[in-house]
């Protein structure tokens, strides 16, 4: 007994590194899939037209090869938060096919967050294309051109841009997954979902950086979690000013409380489901 | 020709009944549209509350952009994307035979086989806000804007019908392109804003290349009275030639289908 329990306890990181390696290749599969994704993400190198034009005017805080950085920012780290498993989570519990899952010694939402960061990984080499382009096109970007200095916000600033886009993506992904728990009531949740992401397109920070704001405006949204999603972490990429403390703090903040009302009605929610028959 | 006319009357009740089944996915669209306008309406503001204006265009001009911008959108997801992803789900199931077999074109059958009526949200909110910029403007538009103006409009919705479709002829080669509508929809999001807004890099892809321009940017610019004949034969030949095309590469493509069990 004794023994049978020692051999199949095997440890966090194995299964960690087992259950990523499984994901990486399943997503590898949908390469082509993958390589459209990358390019229906690219709204934010569209709005850096925008603003870029806008910023050689002179009329905004930042100028063109700062409005650059920002938007390519922005761009890699949508690439590493982008979180998908509404419809996913939708599929499962719509078809029954949660309940094989929940067999699983381990809880579901391993499975789901490995799922999106191998998704994230195997997405690398085409958001890598799509830059090394723009950079071709616009080097001045890395430079600094005519109008300022080179690009380099430091080795320590980017470790710590990397644990804020991280916690984003988990912010995110936690903020989706208890709206995910409707599933288990609702039959047609991914529809729901289109209606949060309307705040998150534009109150994140993805479509202009946060300088352009109006004071006021900027204060409010700094309260809400939709900054820290996407303008925060790039800020961090761009040249590591930002509001760190209260910006980490901020996160963690509605992490907890999305967490706690996931498990509550996660619970509930199984309850539920199984008195649907599974 | 009455034929395909009163096949269209068919299919298109028979999916509006169907849908009607899911109405308060209706409320959600309708939502969701407002939302948007509201969105794209803060954005603007933050443009212009400085004074800057995007590519020279005044605020009211924009606005007629953004109208148009969100008129095709609604037009798109009323009768072109429900059909597209269709296309795809056809190729992958094998069901495209029975499709093929029919007495009646095949790309007819598959672009109006169904419609949904999700997008009238954003038919209506784009025509209306057409509407209030261009009555609130200085100089009202005249018969002779709005004739090459509906005109173009039209021809921006075969463009993007062309486009669509020409994607998603895609997929009898590659089955599992779902995303490409949304791949599209992405760039096609250059449109919400006058194309003299970007940099000149961008205005020779989305003219030359994608023809964005063409679809939002030109019939706005008639509507304010600012169209010239030069644009409005350039709409009508990039339409043309990508509607030719769709319907020479989907000929094309079926030679390359090997139906479901062979």
């Amino acid at each position: 007994m004794t023994q049978s329990a020692e051999k199949f306890s095997i440890g966090w990181p194995h299964k960690l590194r087992v259950m990523l390696g499984v994901q990486a290749a399943e997503m590898a599969q949908y390469r082509a899939e993958i390589a459209l994704w990358a390019i229906a993400t690219m709204l934010p190198l569209i709005m850096m037209g925008l603003w870029a034009q806008a910023g050689e005017s002179g009329l905004f805080p930042l100028k063109r090869v700062e409005m650059f950085r920002y938007f390519i920012a922005v761009f890699i780290v949508r690439q590493f938060t982008i979180v998908w498993i509404i419809h996913h989570f939708e599929f499962l519990v719509v078809t029954g096919r949660l309940s094989p899952l929940l067999l699983h010694p381990i809880d579901p939402v391993w499975r789901f967050i490995i799922m999106h960061i191998s998704e994230h990984w195997v997405r690398v080499p085409f958001v890598f294309l799509i830059i090394g382009g723009f950079l071709w096109l616009y080097p001045q970007t890395l430079t600094g051109g005519t109008d300022g200095t080179a690009w380099w916000p430091g080795l320590g600033n980017l470790a710590l841009a990397a644990v804020a886009m991280y916690t984003a993506f988990l912010l995110r992904f936690f903020m989706q997954y208890t709206l995910c728990m409707a599933a288990f009531w609702h039959e047609r949740v991914a529809a729901m979902d289109a209606i949060i992401y309307m705040p998150y397109l534009f109150l994140s920070g993805l479509l202009f950086p946060f300088e352009v704001l109006p004071d006021y405006a900027r204060e409010i949204l700094l309260w809400t979690p939709f900054p820290y999603m996407v303008w925060f972490p790039a800020t961090l990429v761009v040249n590591g000013e930002g509001p760190i403390l209260r910006g980490f703090l901020t996160m963690i903040g509605w992490m907890i409380l999305f967490f706690i009302l996931y498990r509550w009605l996660w619970r509930k929610g199984l309850k539920h489901y199984s008195a649907m028959g599974a | 020709m009455t034929r395909y006319l009163n096949a269209i009357r068919i299919f298109w009740s028979a999916s509006i009944s169907a849908e009607m089944e899911y109405r308060a996915n209706f409320l959600m669209a309708t939502l969701s549209s407002v939302m948007t306008l509201a969105g794209t309406m803060f954005m603007l503001y933050l443009f212009y509350r400085t004074g800057y204006e995007l590519g020279g265009w005044p605020w009211r001009d924009a606005l007629v952009v953004v109208g148009v911008f969100t008129f095709l959108e609604g037009m798109q997801s009323t009768f072109m994307t429900p059909n597209r992803t269709r296309v795809t789900e056809h190729v992958r199931e094998g069901t495209l035979d029975f499709v093929l077999l029919k007495p009646i074109d095949s790309q007819f059958w598959l672009s109006v086989r169904t419609i949904s009526p999700w997008g009238i949200p954003n038919i209506l909110l784009g025509l209306g806000v057409v509407v209030y910029a261009a009555l609130t403007r200085d100089r009202l538009p005249g018969i002779l804007d709005l004739l090459p103006a509906a005109a173009t409009l039209i021809f921006a919705v075969l463009m993007l019908y062309s486009l669509g479709y020409l994607l998603s002829t895609f997929s009898i080669w590659y089955v599992k392109l779902y995303n490409i509508t949304m791949a599209m929809q992405t760039l096609v999001e250059t449109g919400r804003y006058p194309i003299t807004a970007y940099p000149a890099a961008y205005q020779v892809f989305f003219t030359f290349v994608l023809p964005v321009a063409f679809m939002t940017t030109v019939p706005a610019q008639f509507i304010t009275g600012q169209g010239t004949a030069g644009w409005l034969l350039g709409a009508a030949l990039v339409a043309a030639v990508l509607l030719i095309l769709s319907i020479a590469f989907w000929r094309f493509a079926l030679r390359y289908y090997t139906s479901a069990s062979s």
